[in-house]
């Protein structure tokens, strides 16, 4: 049986909760289909997420995707439907890859080695140093905290991850909501669980429950050893379940004023 | 007391360790390969000599890369057999730099010389008698602690003692009772 697992109409790092949740009773066994033909808006952060996802499951999950075509549009130049249909089986329309301008600093790229990390920054450099000087009017020196906080978001991926993981970076103007431009860099990567975490499924299974029926839907995570980064808030977070044996795993960190 | 000076310029150390391509100190495995290259050049030329690390021509520096290349050379040298000699001075670490080394230094209890706009500065996690005695030597180009004692408003065995651990942490060079600022060579000439 497929179990369709819906993704919420705007997805980023609060409404993916929404697809953990759905995911928590399953086994990363189950056969899942993702379901974002109702999406219409989504953050770095839930593209990356979604990919994750799919990387954590056992059983490659089907995927549909966008039904307006202006986000389908935007999320293939984003680079999602270019990794996304290696990693889930394709359902219903998947646009042909665009290389248009998605307005992102960085489009959704690949981390597994150190190498990606030199690419990653040396890609974004210029960009962001005309944003965060131009836009944000933050001083050059911001310039070097910004590349500083991605090099070191991504070496997470490669020194913790298993499976690599992804790295995506968007500006937003939010003047009229909030006044101000936001940067927001969203880092993901799927990784087993640490052995510490790993008891409580056994426990469960002891008292002769289900494994995993009962186990929390997100756990805390140890936060990665992100020194330096005064001034940038990062979220750690949003655990995958299956807790026992894969975790997606999501940073994000924005700035902006 | 061999004086001669060397500069190993560390964007040519990371394009020819890492890859050809590279302007920045980015990731720990970097740091590690860049460093263990400068360590085999220290290695080759310094008995006693300065080498000047450089790192003008490097454009992005993140914290992994900056604990592996200087934290870990650090301790490397203060832990080397203090006869061998061996001091190190760092150039060109800019404004945008300087911020991130200083806070890998402090984490580490480490500090260095740095010439900054042509004089050189003491960076990173010393105490304010080491600060203090550092400035006074580098201003003399030499002193002995004698010489410094009335100043200090200590004994010149404090000073002295002083000196001695920041000759130990290769931040002054001991020679002949007296200490150089490591800005100063000429001085010993």
């Amino acid at each position: 049986m497929t179990v369709v697992i819906s993704v919420p109409s705007s997805l980023d790092d609060q409404t993916f909760e929404q697809v953990l949740e759905q995911l928590a009773p399953l086994p990363a066994d189950a056969k899942i289909l993702v379901d974002a033909r109702y999406t219409t808006w989504a953050s770095p952060y839930g593209l990356t997420a979604l990919l994750t996802l799919a990387q954590t499951r056992e059983v490659k999950p089907l995927f549909q995707g966008p039904e307006k075509d202006d986000t389908a549009s935007y999320w293939s130049r984003a680079n999602f439907f270019k990794y996304a249909e290696e990693l889930f089986e394709m359902h219903g329309k998947v646009p042909g890859l665009r290389t248009g301008d998605s307005g992102a600093l960085l489009e959704i790229t690949p981390v597994s080695r150190s190498d990606d990390v030199h690419t990653v920054v040396e890609r974004i450099q210029t960009k962001a140093a005309a944003i965060i000087t131009n836009n944000l009017h933050l001083e050059s020196r911001a310039v070097m905290g910004f590349a500083m906080t991605l090099s070191e978001a991504c070496q997470n991926i490669v020194e913790h991850a298993g499976r690599g993981g992804w790295v995506a970076v968007q500006n937003y103007n939010y003047r009229k909501r909030m006044g101000r431009q936001i940067v927001q860099i969203a880092v993901a990567g799927a990784r087993r669980a640490p052995a510490a975490h790993r008891p409580l499924g056994r426990r469960h299974r002891h008292r002769g429950r289900p494994a995993g029926r009962h186990e929390p839907l997100s756990r805390p995570w140890p936060r990665p050893g992100l020194q330096g980064h005064q001034g940038l808030r990062d979220q750690v977070g949003r655990q995958g379940r299956r807790a026992q044996r894969h975790f997606a795993r999501g940073n994000r960190a924005r700035m902006g004023r | 007391m061999n004086t001669a000076r060397h500069t190993i310029d560390v964007c040519a150390v990371l394009r020819s360790a890492v890859n050809q391509t590279y302007g920045n100190l980015l990731t720990r495995p970097t740091g590690m390969a860049v460093r263990h290259q400068i360590e085999r050049e220290l290695a080759a030329i310094r008995e006693g000599g300065i080498t000047s690390l450089d790192f003008s021509h490097i454009g992005m520096m993140d914290y992994s890369c900056a604990d592996e290349v200087v934290a870990k050379l650090l301790v490397l040298l203060e832990n080397d057999d203090p006869t061998r000699g061996g001091y190190v001075v760092f150039l060109g670490i800019g404004e945008d730099h300087l911020e991130l080394v200083e806070s890998v230094l402090k984490h580490h209890g480490l500090a260095l010389v740095c010439m900054c706009d042509g004089s050189p500065q003491l960076i990173g996690a010393v105490s304010e008698a080491e600060r203090r005695a550092w400035e006074m030597v580098r201003l003399r180009g030499r002193a002995a602690p004698a010489e410094l004692a009335d100043e200090f408003g200590f004994g010149e065995d404090f000073v002295a003692e002083v000196l001695d651990a920041l000759s130990r942490r290769r931040l002054v060079r001991r020679a002949s009772g007296a200490y150089i600022a490591l800005g100063a060579v000429d001085a010993v000439q």
